[in-house]
């Protein structure tokens, strides 16, 4: 087939995000050489592995068109949960993650068990969950900050096969994320049910239960960002997580994960992830202003979503039925 | 052959008191396709609704190759045999046309428990299952990719799946052109063939008489005539589903169309879409637009009220040459578009009939002072539309329009652009999915407002329609208009055949 114009921006259109990067990524290595040194790259996976793990989670949530808003404060609550049993309860640090886990597994089971059984809209069960677990964190620690012992610093810093841990965790939960959704019946059936719950009901699939799972897999996933965080801070800090939850959805919507639900991939909430930290890396190696941060980022979203609607118009203007072929 | 795979005896079914089906009994033979016909509320869903386990009978009996047959829930019917393939289709886009045929029953790999699909399994089951209903495409497309023919189908496979002994068809060809409806019915006579009985419910009487070997008629929960389909005619059904002659369906014109042109469109043409259409619309003029779907008919509505664009030709509405339309200004110059599909584009399904039908023209009813909505007006006004009509309806206000029937629902479309003023109306299949009772009060309004002046454009799948209704017919073909024929020189065969173009007609 000859490539014509509209095949040529068809193709732009469908790998946009990834032209996007390469983008930003083109335009910071001719700003600045050092930008693009295998360590700064670690350095920027290391950076934003919590945001893109919590993002993988949210992800699930999104494909079935709900929303997650307490995954920063259950990043908090478990942190918390953490620093109080290695320090008060002088639990081992195993234990402490063991605990987080089983926190964040808790808050999530809670925020589904609304959704999926009693029929309540994710927006305000999630925004319910944001309060009470940010409250509870600082209950339990009394808004003090905690430092905790060096055991907890080494998680992030250490390497195997000279790959820090934060990044290792990051792959095994991306994997892991892809071939459920790629794999399983669970996965293909999420999509399913964000695409048209009523049809999947009718289909067959048990619709509560799929929704109850994304919110365990949402919290589960917040608190394995919330170790990571705490792992890379060594302290519990009242603010930890703190509007968490808008980096994690810009990420996983960024990662081309529709708000309509039915649409999104695991890979695609790391891509996200990392595209916001690769434009406050390469700002940060170019020394430009860090109140130009967040304008530039919210900019870079925009763009991204644009994209990304143009890109669904055109398609569908494609799909239209041709009448007649005219020859000339 | 005339094994009977299905049998229903004596069925009685009612709701709060009303009787809705009345000592229903027939017939269902193995390798036969019976069609079930009867206006809306005549009891064909209810019927269905028994025989898939979603209601149950208040009496009577159902047998299943002979066997005693009443199903608690879906589930337990399907899996008796009795396949379902609905007119709303249960497909989701963003996924694999093999992966919708085993969404909820994926062929799974050992352990089972870690619920991992057996990708080749699903590959070599779903390619034999499209194989079957002739659907030529790879099991791994996104069923968004597919044309609604080849959707259809893949409901039809998706049916197929547990080998039913019984397949219940519920108006299966609404969205489908005629080829993909013949390819439809091509595979209705093979499952025949396999000896599976078909329950065949349709609007659509001619694809009833084409396709079925049996007919049973319901009106009011009764059968009122079931039998050999070739015992029957159109009209036989039509008056046993209305109990009233075929004869008094259109009404007649008092008034002959002037002569003043309404709309005149000189040489329109758009690329890829229609081809120099040039026509007059004349005030009071009943026209009608034939074709098959695909022909452009729809298309060419949509330019007329500005929703597309067009690049070459010139449209006159008053003898005023009208530039860079849109549908607001459409909607200006006394022009309303009743669109096919009125669930999705003509109506707000969950707000009340006052609501919906005071959409175009409430900016007429607001005060002179900051627009404050006289209320008491506005209610008067819409009753009096509503009488009109004859809608029939509970609350005028309360009443969510989605729980009115199709017919009804079309008249408070109707209602919504009268009540704005319209003067030329376009249509477009303005009884689809209507009940045939309901059809005539739509016909007989219509031409009240033709007799009166008002102007329109009817496009219609259905000949028989356009023919008892227009003054004058278009017939489209690949967006070019191919013959313009006058009330008096009405000539079926001659339309279709100019409707299918250079095809030859079989």
């Amino acid at each position: 087939m000859r490539l014509s114009g509209w095949n040529v921006s068809n193709l732009g259109l469908t790998y946009a995000p990834v032209l996007l990067y390469a983008g930003v990524i083109g335009t910071f290595g001719i700003l600045s050489p050092s930008f693009l040194s295998t360590e700064n790259f670690l350095n920027i996976f290391v950076q934003c592995s919590a945001v893109a793990i919590v993002a993988i989670g949210m992800t699930f949530v999104l494909l079935t068109a709900g929303i997650d808003l307490s995954v920063g404060s259950i990043m908090f609550l478990c942190s918390a949960i953490a620093g109080t049993s290695v320090l008060h309860g002088e639990f081992p640090v195993a234990l402490a993650l063991l605990f987080m886990v089983i926190g964040g597994l808790f808050c999530g089971a809670v925020n589904g068990y609304f959704v999926a059984r009693k029929g309540m809209a994710p927006f305000i069960v999630t925004l319910s969950m944001l309060f009470v677990a940010r409250g509870s964190g600082l209950w339990i620690t009394q808004t003090r900050s905690m430092n905790l012992p060096d055991t907890f610093r080494q998680l992030a810093t250490t390497r195997l096969l000279g790959i820090p841990v934060p990044v290792l965790v990051l792959a095994v939960v991306v994997i892991t994320a892809h071939l459920i959704l790629t794999r399983t019946v669970f996965g293909r059936q999420l999509y399913a049910v964000g695409n048209n719950p009523h049809a999947a009901e009718r289909a067959g699939i048990d619709v509560p239960n799929t929704l109850m799972a994304v919110y365990i897999i949402s919290g589960a996933c917040a608190s394995i960002g919330g170790m990571i965080t705490l792992a890379q801070l060594a302290a519990v800090s009242p603010n930890l997580g703190q509007g968490r939850e808008l980096d994690v959805i810009a990420a996983a919507v960024l990662g081309g994960a529709s708000l309509f639900g039915g649409r999104g991939t695991a890979f695609g909430a790391v891509l996200g992830a990392v595209l916001v930290e690769t434009v406050r890396n390469g700002m940060n190696v170019i020394d430009a202003d860090p109140y130009v941060y967040p304008v530039i980022i919210g900019l870079i979203i925009f763009a991204a979503v644009l994209l990304d609607s143009t890109r669904h118009r055109q398609l569908a203007k494609l799909r239209r039925r041709k009448i007649r072929t005219e020859t000339s | 052959m005339t094994q009977p795979v299905l049998e229903f005896g004596h069925i009685d079914k009612s709701f709060f008191g009303a009787k809705v089906l009345k000592n229903i009994s027939f017939v269902v033979p193995s390798g036969t396709i019976v069609g079930l016909v009867g206006e809306n509320g005549a009891g064909k869903s209810t019927l269905m609704n028994i025989l898939s386990g979603i209601l149950p009978a208040d009496a009577g009996w159902m047998k299943l190759n002979g066997i005693s047959f009443a199903p608690h829930r879906p589930s337990e019917s399907a899996l008796a045999g009795i396949a379902h393939v609905h007119q709303e289709l249960n497909l989701f886009p963003n996924l694999s046309a093999a992966e919708n045929l085993f969404i909820a029953d994926f062929p799974k790999q050992r352990p089972e428990s870690l619920s991992l699909i057996d990708r080749g399994s699903l590959q070599s089951r779903a390619t034999e299952l499209l194989k079957q209903v002739n659907l030529d495409v790879d099991p791994g497309t996104l069923v968004e990719k597919l044309s609604p023919g080849q959707k259809q189908l893949l409901e039809i496979a998706k049916a197929l799946k547990g080998d039913p002994l019984v397949v219940a068809f519920d108006e299966p060809t609404t969205s489908l052109t005629q080829p993909e409806a013949d390819q439809l019915f091509i595979i209705i006579r093979q499952l025949k063939e396999q000896g599976i009985g078909v329950i065949y419910i349709s609007h659509n009487l001619g694809d009833v008489m084409r396709l079925c070997d049996q007919v049973v008629v319901l009106r009011d929960g009764e059968i009122q005539g079931a039998g050999d389909s070739e015992n029957f005619t159109i009209p036989d059904l039509i008056q046993l589903m209305v109990g009233r002659e075929l004869e008094t369906l259109f009404p007649e014109r008092r008034n002959a169309p002037q002569d003043e042109a309404v709309i005149q469109m000189h040489s329109l043409s758009q690329p890829g879409v229609v081809h120099d259409v040039t026509f007059t619309l004349r005030r009071g003029e009943i026209l009608g637009i034939s074709g098959l779907m695909g022909s452009g008919r729809t298309e060419l509505a949509r330019i007329l009220f500005g929703l597309d664009s067009y690049n070459q030709g010139q449209i006159l509405v008053e003898g005023e040459v009208v530039s860079a339309l849109a549908p607001r200004k459409c909607v200006d110059l006394g022009m309303a578009f009743l669109t096919e599909d009125r669930k999705l584009e003509g109506l707000l399904p969950s707000a009340g009939i006052v609501e919906n039908m005071t959409l175009v023209g409430l900016e007429r009813f607001g005060s002179r002072f900051l627009g404050v909505l006289k209320r008491a007006t506005l209610k008067d006004k819409v009753e009096e539309v509503v009488r009109e009509l004859s809608v029939d309806y509970r609350n005028i206000e309360l009443q969510s329009v989605q729980t009115l029937s199709g017919g009804n629902q079309q008249k408070v479309v109707l209602g919504k652009w009268l009540l704005g003023g319209s003067r030329i109306l376009l249509l477009d299949e303005p009884t689809r999915g209507v009940d045939v009772g309901a059809r005539y009060e739509i016909y007989e309004k219509l031409v009240e407002l033709a007799d009166e002046g008002v102007s329109m454009i009817v496009i219609s799948s259905d000949l028989e329609e356009l023919v008892g209704l227009c003054d004058r017919i278009l017939v489209m073909s690949r967006g070019e208009i191919r013959a313009s024929v006058d009330r008096q020189d009405f000539d079926r065969k001659e339309m279709l055949q100019a409707a299918f173009g250079e095809e030859r007609l079989t």
